[in-house]
């Protein structure tokens, strides 16, 4: 059995957390494989929910693999798809089968996925979702009704430290540490000074802080991302390390990079731990864990 | 005020199959505005549809008249006279407009010829934008007059999600990010407290859809 979540991020040891990505149909062999690669080399197993807004196999399905391979799961909760009464059943649902750490997030709006007319549904936001979460442990809903028998989950939310402007983001994040909110994954950052800077007002807030790593396969996926994803960018030096690799080792080169980060914020404490996304590359994150000693 | 977008011209031709005589309504009020249904699109729509229908060999013939508001029965009077000896009515008014002359008119067809977008303003010459969703719980006394509910698209009530880029939304990098905004209104006039402050969700039952009002 994996050790819980909440005792992992409160034992002081550098927290390792990474994710899985449902498939899109019920074939769910290479998830399983995912989930048994990683289960025993990570704390905790995030699994992402209609990612991009994009429809898949739900997150609780995948949590629920997790749990029965003897991991510890991390459920990824969007207010994307779900009302308020999906959502708190869900909730219910998870606690009731062991799922007991639970990541709150607004979600992707609608137009970036692939079911572009779909109803965006928001009736929560996220950090509504993490006082959801609180209230329900006090055996309440919110329609302010007895529950018989509550939920307990350790419960997290994300930030994103290099976006611009970062003022409104870091209103937000104080905003859910005040929720409930016990820990942060942070979007992928790439430049740790800047990250330190985001780490100082971070540090002042009992919340444990795990940074988001995202390993770069290519020069042009920095690039992509760089025009692409909000509040990621990959400084010029990391590009051009990823340009510079021998031909067929740029992906070896990612993950030297991805490794050699990992090693800095533990070595200098810079924050509490990394949460791992290869997305679509889950099978090299033991790699990457390697090469980050 | 309300913002509409004529329908494509195809669209409205399908729609108009097995009608004859047409009365193309416009509407003097919003939709004059925003340069989508008065009395100078009727003109225009009515010349193009004469020309299509020129074209594709039929026969069908084209009035036009503008009233003031078809979304008022007192405005409609005077439509009484002109939807005599037509088949079918292409209202250019948005939906309040249509379905009223439509309840008006019960036995002849009202068609739609505009898309009703939003309630709005005109941001420049002929761009209009979105202002208010018409929620039935304003809050702009806290967010500095901006409404996120309106002009965040997913709506969101405590600050900004992670999508947003140097002040746009993820949806599309054309359009500012409200919280951003309202960031800096409220930074502007030291009140950024009311960001801090945590909202509750939102009531989406204060108007109990459909709408009504009862004046008091």
């Amino acid at each position: 059995m994996a050790r819980p979540f909440r005792e992992v991020l409160n034992s002081g040891k550098f927290v390792v957390t990474s994710e899985v990505g449902p498939p899109k149909g019920s074939n769910l062999e290479e998830l399983i494989h995912h989930i048994d690669l990683l289960k025993d080399r990570v704390d905790a197993l995030n699994v992402t929910d209609n990612q991009s807004s994009v429809m898949r196999y739900p997150s609780l399905g995948g949590c629920l693999f997790i749990k029965e391979h003897g991991g510890e799961p991390i459920l990824q909760m969007t207010c994307r798809d779900r009302n308020r009464l999906a959502l708190q059943a869900d909730l219910l649902f998870a606690y009731s089968r062991g799922i007991t750490n639970v990541l709150c997030l607004t979600g992707d709006s609608i137009p970036v996925g692939d079911h572009k007319e779909a109803k965006g549904v928001f009736d929560l936001d996220s950090v509504q979702l993490l006082k959801t979460v609180r209230l329900m442990e006090e055996g309440k809903d919110l329609g302010g009704n007895d529950l018989a028998g509550g939920i307990r989950f350790c419960a997290g939310a994300i930030v994103t430290p290099e976006a611009n402007p970062v003022e409104p983001q870091l209103i937000k994040f104080e905003k859910k540490v005040a929720a409930g909110a016990e820990f942060f994954q942070t979007q992928a950052i790439y430049d740790i000074d800047n990250f330190k800077r985001f780490m100082e007002v971070a540090r002042r807030f009992d919340v444990k802080v795990l940074a988001g790593i995202v390993l770069l396969v290519s020069a042009g996926m920095a690039r992509y991302m760089n025009r692409n994803v909000p509040g990621i960018f990959v400084p010029d030096q990391l590009i051009e390390e990823m340009v510079s690799a021998e031909k067929g080792k740029a992906l070896e080169t990612g993950i030297r990079i991805a490794g050699h980060m990992i090693r800095q914020l533990k070595e200098e404490a810079i924050c509490d731990g990394v949460h791992i996304m290869a997305i679509g590359r889950e099978s090299v994150v033991p790699d990457i864990l390697a090469a980050a000693g | 005020m309300i913002i509409g977008k004529q329908k494509p011209l195809e669209e409205i031709r399908e729609m108009l199959e097995g009608y004859k005589r047409v009365l193309i309504l416009g509407c003097g009020t919003c939709v004059t505005v925003c340069l989508a249904g008065g009395e100078k699109e009727v003109a225009i729509l009515a010349t193009l549809l004469r020309m299509s229908e020129k074209m594709a060999g039929g026969d069908k013939t084209f009035s036009e008249h503008t009233i003031q508001r078809q979304c008022d029965n007192e405005f409609l009077d005077e439509l009484e006279e002109k939807v005599k000896d037509v088949d079918a009515v292409l209202s250019l008014a948005c939906g309040a407009g249509v379905g009223l002359v439509a309840e008006r008119f019960p036995d002849l067809p009202v068609l739609p010829g505009l898309n009703t977008t939003f309630i709005g303003i005109p941001q420049e010459r002929g761009v209009f934008t979105e202002r208010c969703l018409s929620c039935g719980d304003c809050i702009l006394d806290e967010t500095g007059g901006i409404c996120p509910v309106a002009r965040c698209t997913k709506g969101l009530l405590n600050g900004p999600c992670g999508g947003t880029n140097n002040g746009k939304c993820e949806v599309d990098p054309e359009k500012d990010c409200a919280w951003t905004l309202i960031y800096q209104r409220l930074e502007r006039q030291g009140k950024l407290e009311r960001m801090r402050a945590y909202r509750p969700p939102r009531n989406f039952q204060a108007v109990v859809r459909p709408g009504k009002v009862v004046a008091e």
